[in-house]
């Protein structure tokens, strides 16, 4: 877990969303947040803690924290540009 | 009485409307049942046959038939473009004012398209999502003597996943056919971190996109055309010249069951269960075909095999019983042809708990893509297959 929580701004829910469900629900987030925008990615399917990261590094954003938690994962990522 | 309702005369919409009129059939002449089909245009169009308008020699006229002489003498058909559905008055309103009431709902009213959701796609960009785009794209083909050709996916979920791979494919053996191949670049595009969303095919495609010299390019989602600079540029930040341009355009759900409440803004794709394939909690109304939102194929062989669930969900409702036998359940079945190019194809055939193991690309499977395309109004919308 992260000592400080940061201020999200926008949690996409996509438990039972299977690939690439996630990792499109979050470039669609990403298309409507603001630059400086925190979101968050809740998603149980197990590719997203990989492609998730994958994507925003290739996408120059900033990825704050890949957290797992009961049954799925949690992935926080600053809009950058 | 029972007053069923279909919503769509694709695939999915007549196939589970014919399989109804089979098994109900003594109840309608009995006047207990009463079946009806509702379809925007009364022409039933094969759509996997664009592609081929595009890549094979196909007519656009051969890809269509009324919806009349697909569907069972005991179905009516109303011709007409629906509203709105009212859930809790049990109508659904079409655009003319007719409405028509139903105790069992059944929505297969497909996917739609929107290239003019990406500023410039319709006069950069092709697509094969119609038949008059096919015959664009063809003609452009025909013109094309070298260059750039750029083949992408504007967003996901779309109509027949393998089709961009397919085309791409295609297209490479068409430029080395006509001595072109030396002058040209072929560039995928793909939204993801890999060439296709199912695993093992990816692997299975990844391989032959090398052997083909096609340049793939991962997570790249097409943001816009710069058309003065003749550029597709992606939202991760690249950008790709391209001297032609075929994108898949966005899709989304009809806009009527967001309108309605029963599919969520701004996709529009309907909740559906994956195996009784009904919408959210509710027992009477079902959905199959590219409008749920299933982590499937959005293709006419997905429907094929969902349309029995439906049927004999409402079979069983009539009834008064619950469902039962093989098709109580949806397992997720979806099988359809993917070709190679050069005279070759293979096969995907998956379900929910078992991911596609294609076999090696060989002639069979290919030809086998052509004969069902060319049968496929005989066996498919009749449910002889």
């Amino acid at each position: 877990m992260l000592e400080t929580e940061p201020t999200i701004n926008r949690t996409i829910d996509a438990r039972g969303s299977f690939c690439p469900g996630p990792l499109m629900e979050l470039i669609r987030g990403i298309r409507e947040a603001q630059v400086g925008d925190v979101l968050a990615v809740l998603s149980s399917d197990k590719g997203s803690k990989v492609d998730i990261p994958k994507w925003i590094e290739k996408a120059g954003h900033r990825l704050i924290a890949v957290e797992a938690l009961e049954g799925y994962d949690r992935i926080l990522v600053e809009k950058a540009r | 009485m029972d007053r069923i309702l279909v919503l769509g005369g694709g695939v999915g919409g007549t196939l589970t409307a014919n399989l109804l009129a089979r098994r109900l059939k003594k109840r309608i002449d009995a006047g207990d049942v009463d079946l009806a089909v509702v379809d925007a245009s009364g022409a039933h169009v094969y759509q996997p046959g664009f592609m081929y308008i595009a890549m094979g020699g196909e007519r656009a006229e051969k890809l269509v038939k009324r919806e009349r002489a697909l569907l069972d003498k005991r179905i009516r058909l109303v011709i007409g473009t629906v509203g709105h559905v009212d859930e809790a008055a049990g109508t659904v309103s079409l655009t003319d004012g007719t409405v028509l009431p139903y105790d069992h709902l059944v929505l297969a009213t497909g996917a739609r398209i929107l290239p003019e959701a990406i500023e410039h796609f319709e006069t950069e960009a092709h697509h094969f999502y119609t038949a008059e785009a096919a015959l664009k794209l063809r003609r452009a083909l025909d013109a094309f003597r070298g260059g750039k050709i750029v083949v992408g996916i504007a967003s996901m979920p779309y109509k027949c996943p393998p089709a961009p791979l397919e085309v791409s494919f295609l297209i490479e053996s068409e430029l080395r056919e006509r001595g072109l191949r030396e002058k040209s670049e072929v560039h995928f595009c793909s939204p993801i971190s890999r060439a296709f969303t199912i695993e093992s095919v990816s692997e299975m495609a990844t391989p032959i996109l090398e052997e083909k010299g096609i340049e793939l390019h991962t997570f790249f989602n097409v943001e816009a055309i710069d058309r003065e600079r003749k550029v597709v540029l992606s939202l991760e930040g690249e950008e790709l010249p391209y001297d032609l341009l075929v994108l898949v355009p966005p899709h989304k759900g009809q806009q009527f069951l967001i309108d309605s409440g029963l599919a969520p803004a701004p996709g529009g794709w309907l909740p559906t269960d994956r195996h009784t394939l009904r919408v959210g909690e509710r027992a009477n109304v079902y959905a199959l075909g590219d409008a749920t939102d299933l982590p499937l194929s959005k293709a006419g062989s997905t429907a094929h095999f969902e349309a029995p669930v439906v049927v004999e969900g409402i079979v069983a409702a009539v009834e008064r019983r619950a469902a039962k036998g093989k098709h109580a359940s949806y397992a997720g079945n979806v099988m359809c042809f993917f070709e190679i190019g050069d005279g070759k194809g293979t096969l995907l055939r998956f379900d929910y708990d078992h991911p596609p193991k294609p076999p090696k690309p060989n002639a069979l499977w290919h030809l086998g893509k052509i004969v069902f395309n060319k049968t496929y109004f005989h066996t498919v919308p009749k449910g002889r297959v």
